[in-house]
């Protein structure tokens, strides 16, 4: 027998040291002479380019001339980062306690939302659909609505359910507000059952929209008596009229928020204020609970009573902007309560605006325990200064994760280079210049706005970066750019827990300092001449 | 109804441990337990989705219905007809750029997820990673979006020079507003001198994947099954290897068994593969076929249309790998049938091996599965080689016949369950406590919050491949690796643990 042979019969993957038995799974096994060779041998059969011509279309697509094309493209989109809007809407009614999601439309694409939910948060989504085919195509999802609220009403006993819309329902028209209506004259919903809904077509926006749109539906939907104070109200402490020595209530909003540590972390910072936050809509709980031996449906999540009245409190505080507008809109308008306009309190400035802005509402005062804390950050971000300053990075992401992210790598002396924001708009690029230009680290940023990662991939092979910083799909950008990916944002896929600390605050600036040196650090480990291996960095 | 379930099983023994004489009126007490507490409508629709399985198939009391509509907002698993169509079927082919036609998110959601592992150049020769998309706006739904079609084509080609072909992946507004995509196909297709296949799986169409599968198949056959010889000539051991998708290097794994026993694949359907294989697959002698589900269509089509026989196999475990081995040869002559127990004799040491490391750590152990089309009956034989044994099992998008080839591989009164609600299979998971769940990322994180160790068995888990000889070894190493990990004995803290009962001693106690 040949040798190969000899290796097949004997050893397959199976690596044997001693007692030990290591198998090779798919990230060794095919790197095997029989299956280089096995895949050589298919090649000859698969019509392929030659080696010649994927050599030289590859080294064309990573020029200027290529560049140029890739930014000349007025209809094709490649590899963006976006969403849809009903993904929003479903993180948005998750967020409030005993709230199942209902995606009104095709069932497919609740099939996707609770996917890539799942596989960020690495968390169980429920989300119901009312699977609509194609006689509701025809005849419209009236009777798939009503009998999706029983249904779902009967199996999950939500407190309420968060209504949307796919396409399909969209291009059809189908009139939640007609639909909903009848299903309670027919005892499908009990009177007054909260269902609030939202129309979500995916062909507008994004999962920003979704998110925004559900969430004021929401809002607007059980705070409706703005002005009544019931004495439900005032014996459940949730009224807070004039001050009367208790601790002053905030409304948070975290907006379309990829880390339920932030949510905890703007809790504990606002506690060491001593302001009480509601938080609306908390999906902290929803989509981090613990491993306990049981599936609980709804964990946490904001009572619905807190959000009657949220009208009350103080102020209103958005983490973000671009997920909260019409939400903010209500607050202001309707509610007639103050909005606090702040930038996403990601880096320390932010996080001092941010601080600021919640002492004067509230009348508080930012206590020694947080100046402390503030410092200690300071104190970290001094000792790693040099291995962040003057280099080159491309960001990545929504618009206000991105815009955070800016202010505070120009406090480390960083220098934004590409900026990437596929659901960025004219007033996040305006926003996002004017930060840049306030700082000398800017100076070298170009803002690429409702652009994509093959954009973002000719950018970063022409201009090259030190580093890049965005979701999970940019890793093969990182790789053939031969730099390392920080991973930020949403969705992250390939890197396990990061969702789960804080980027907000002090804290979140100390993790995300603490991730960006690490990986650079790490590039120069695996990058050092022998020589250069240092012990001490 | 209550949703939560404790994880802890050792409270109360399994239900077979007090079966009547009668399994399958235990297991159908199960199942009635678990429906009584749905609305009437909805409990008459579900008891005829999950039954106690009769192994000769010849009980009708036992046969599932499938392939209807899910009903609305139960929580069904199931995806939609784009998923069948762009996800399983054309997304795999890596040198084609498959559009994601209509808004964004469907492309979107489906970006990378699947591990249909290809090799080639990213971005070069090989698009499978990719995220093409027309990314619709309302003026597209309001004017149309063919103009937009037509412009992309062009792109696609100036942009991706070596793809040797375009598919059209209709999204649901599509069909709904009534572009004519095939129109567009046509004339770019000439006027770019590239194939532009149109596939009409919108999602509305159908009851799930499955309608997309079919869709997909009849897209290849018409418009690019038979324009193209083999690159390699003709050979009496030609075979195509269909229903395959190389998920962690799947179809490679099956491939390398097939060549060891002498066998040319011309071409694979469609994990790792090409236009050029979907094109020139009418050549081979035989299809081999994996997924029944998803590729049966095209293998009845090769056989009405050019003669070409199809024998389905099963790749899973060694009881299987080694039948489907010896079927497949009885198609070929002595050399073939030689090559074959050859193959086989240099296989069974290393099947014994990985049975003896592995078997007695999981044997006994019980296990639940609820997958696609495939998955639900073809794994249980390797889960058997290991000595587990499967109580529950199901499909997402099975048709009767799927259910019929899956009755004769369960044993008497075995829970069988169609399309099962998310709440419905937990439920039976409650009734039946399986050491291990093997169902999907939907389902993953449900179970571990239960306790309930749990292996995705659609993306393998980001592990693979399990088809094939290295497969199984990699399969039994999974398993074994999640059902044995420390982490599900630290669920209850010693704070909560019941406390042992107290000893009695010293004077005037009472024991």
């Amino acid at each position: 027998m040949s040798e190969s042979a000899v290796r097949r019969a004997d050893s397959g993957n199976l690596d044997r040291t001693g007692d030990a038995l290591r198998v090779l799974d798919h990230n060794e096994l095919f790197g095997l002479e029989e299956y280089v060779e096995q895949h050589a041998a298919k090649r000859e059969m698969e019509a392929a380019p030659s080696d010649e011509e994927v050599e030289k279309t590859l080294a064309w697509t990573r020029g200027w001339e290529y560049r140029e094309r890739v930014f000349a493209r007025e209809a094709l989109v490649i590899n963006p980062l976006k969403a849809c809007q009903p993904l929003g809407a479903v993180l948005a009614g998750l967020g409030f306690a005993g709230t199942l999601p209902y995606v009104h439309g095709s069932q497919g694409c609740v099939a996707y939302f609770r996917s890539h939910l799942s596989r960020h948060f690495k968390e169980p989504v429920p989300a119901v659909s009312s699977s609509m085919t194609e006689d509701a195509a025809v005849f419209g999802g009236q009777a798939n609505l009503i009998e999706g609220v029983e249904n779902a009403r009967a199996l999950y006993e939500p407190e309420m359910m968060a209504i949307s819309t796919t396409c399909m329902a969209e291009v059809i028209g189908d009139d939640l507000a007609m639909f909903l209506g009848t299903a309670e004259q027919k005892g499908a919903l009990p009177v007054g059952f909260p269902a609030p809904f939202a129309h979500t077509p995916s062909f507008v926006g994004s999962h920003l929209t979704g998110y925004d749109s559900m969430l004021c539906s929401i809002l607007s939907f059980l705070a409706k008596d703005v002005n009544a104070d019931t004495e439900a109200d005032v014996e459940a402490g949730l009224s807070f009229g004039p001050p009367t020595g208790a601790r002053p209530r905030i409304n948070v909003l975290p907006g379309f928020d990829p880390y339920v540590g932030n949510v905890r972390e703007i809790r504990r910072l606002l506690d060491q204020l001593g302001v009480d936050v509601t938080v609306l809509g908390d999906h902290s709980d929803s989509l981090d609970s613990p491993a306990d031996g049981q599936y609980h449906l709804y964990p946490g999540g904001t009572p619905l009573a807190e959000v009657a009245a949220a009208p009350e409190a103080v102020a209103s505080l958005p983490l973000q902007a671009f997920s909260t507008r019409r939400s903010r809109e209500l607050i202001r308008d309707t509610w007639g309560q103050p909005v606090l306009d702040v930038a996403p309190p990601i880096g320390i400035r932010n996080t001092d605006a941010l601080l600021m802005a919640v002492a004067e509402a509230t009348g508080t005062e930012i206590p020694a325990e947080v100046t402390a804390e503030r410092g200690r950050v300071i104190d970290a971000i001094t000792d790693s200064h040099p291995y962040v300053h003057g280099k080159r990075i491309a960001v990545a992401g929504d618009p206000d994760l991105v815009l955070g992210l800016l202010a505070f790598l120009l406090e480390l002396g960083a220098e934004p280079t590409h900026i990437l924001c596929t659901t960025g708009d004219a007033e996040f690029e305006r926003a996002a210049y004017d930060l840049l230009g306030a700082s000398p680290y800017g100076a070298h940023a170009t803002v690429w706005t409702g652009k994509d990662a093959w954009h973002l991939r000719s950018l970063v092979l022409t201009e090259p970066v030190d580093l890049i910083i965005g979701p999970s799909h940019l890793k093969g950008v990182a790789r053939e750019a031969d730099v390392p990916l920080v991973r930020f944002g949403f969705p992250v896929f390939d890197r396990h827990h990061l969702h789960r600390y804080p980027i907000i605050g002090y804290a979140g600036a100390l993790n995300l300092l603490t991730w960006i040196v690490n990986t650079v650090l790490e590039e120069l480990d695996r990058k050092a001449p022998d020589f250069g291996l240092d012990i001490v960095r | 109804m209550t949703t939560g379930m404790t994880g802890n099983n050792d409270s109360d023994p399994p239900v077979a441990a007090k079966a009547p004489p009668e399994p399958k009126a235990a297991t159908q007490r199960v199942i009635d337990d678990v429906l009584a507490a749905y609305p009437e409508k909805l409990r008459k629709f579900r008891n005829k989705h999950v039954k106690p399985n009769d192994p000769s198939g010849t009980d009708k009391e036992c046969e599932v219905k499938s392939n209807i509509k899910s009903r609305p907002g139960v929580m069904t698993q199931r995806g939609c007809a784009y998923a069948g169509s762009k996800g399983v079927v054309f997304g795999p082919v890596k040198d084609m750029v498959h559009l994601s036609h209509g808004p964004i998110g469907c492309g979107q959601y489906s970006w990378g997820g699947r591990r249909n592992y290809a090799t080639g150049t990213p971005g070069i020769d090989n698009f499978v990673n990719f995220q093409f998309t027309s990314d619709f706006q309302e003026k597209d739904i309001v004017f149309g979006g063919n103009k937009k079609l037509a412009k992309i084509t062009e792109e696609i080609s100036e942009l991706f020079p070596l793809a040797r072909g375009i598919s059209l992946q209709s999204e649901c507004p599509v069909g709904l507003i009534g572009d004519d995509i095939e129109s567009v196909a046509k004339t770019q297709g000439e006027a770019l001198n590239l194939p532009i296949i149109p596939v009409r799986c919108e999602g509305f169409r159908g009851v799930s994947q499955s309608l997309g599968h079919h869709i997909a198949n009849d897209a290849i056959r018409d418009f690019l099954l038979g324009t193209k010889e083999p690159m390699v000539g003709s050979g009496d051991y030609d075979v195509a290897l269909m229903g395959d998708y190389n998920i962690g290097g799947d179809a490679w794994a099956s491939r390398r068994i097939l060549e060891d026993m002498g066998l040319r694949v011309i071409a694979q359907w469609s994990g790792d593969g090409t236009l050029q294989e979907l094109a020139s697959a009418h050549r081979a002698k035989i299809s081999l076929l994996h997924c029944y589900r998803s590729m049966n269509y095209i293998s009845i089509h090769l056989e009405e249309e050019y003669g070409i026989p199809w024998e389905e196999y099963n790749f899973f475990g060694p009881t299987k790998i080694v039948e489907s081995m010896r079927r497949i040869a009885e198609h070929f002559d002595d050399s073939i049938k030689e090559k074959t127990e050859q193959a086989i004799t240099r296989y069974e040491p290393y099947f014994a091996e990985v049975q003896a490391r592995y078997g007695p750590r999981l044997a006994g152990k019980r296990v639940m599965l609820m997958l696609g089309g495939l998955r639900p009956r073809h794994t249980i034989g390797a889960y058997e080689d290991l000595g587990m044994e499967v109580i529950g099992t199901g499909f997402e998008f099975a048709h009767k016949d799927d259910y019929a080839k899956t009755a004769k591989e369960l044993g008497d009164a075995v829970l069988v369950y169609d399309d099962p609600p998310a709440y419905e299979l937990e439920e039976y998971a409650k009734a039946l406590k399986p050491d291990l769940m093997g169902a999907g990322i939907k389902e993953k994180y449900v179970y571990h919050k239960m306790g309930v160790p749990f292996r995705q068995m659609h993306s393998w888990d980001y592990s693979g491949p399990y088809h094939g000889v290295e497969g199984f070894a990699v399969f039994a190493r999974d398993m074994d690796t999640t059902i044995s990990s420390p982490s599900w004995d630290l669920f209850t803290p010693p704070w909560q643990a019941p406390s042992p009962a107290p000893a009695l001693v010293g004077a005037g106690s009472d024991v």
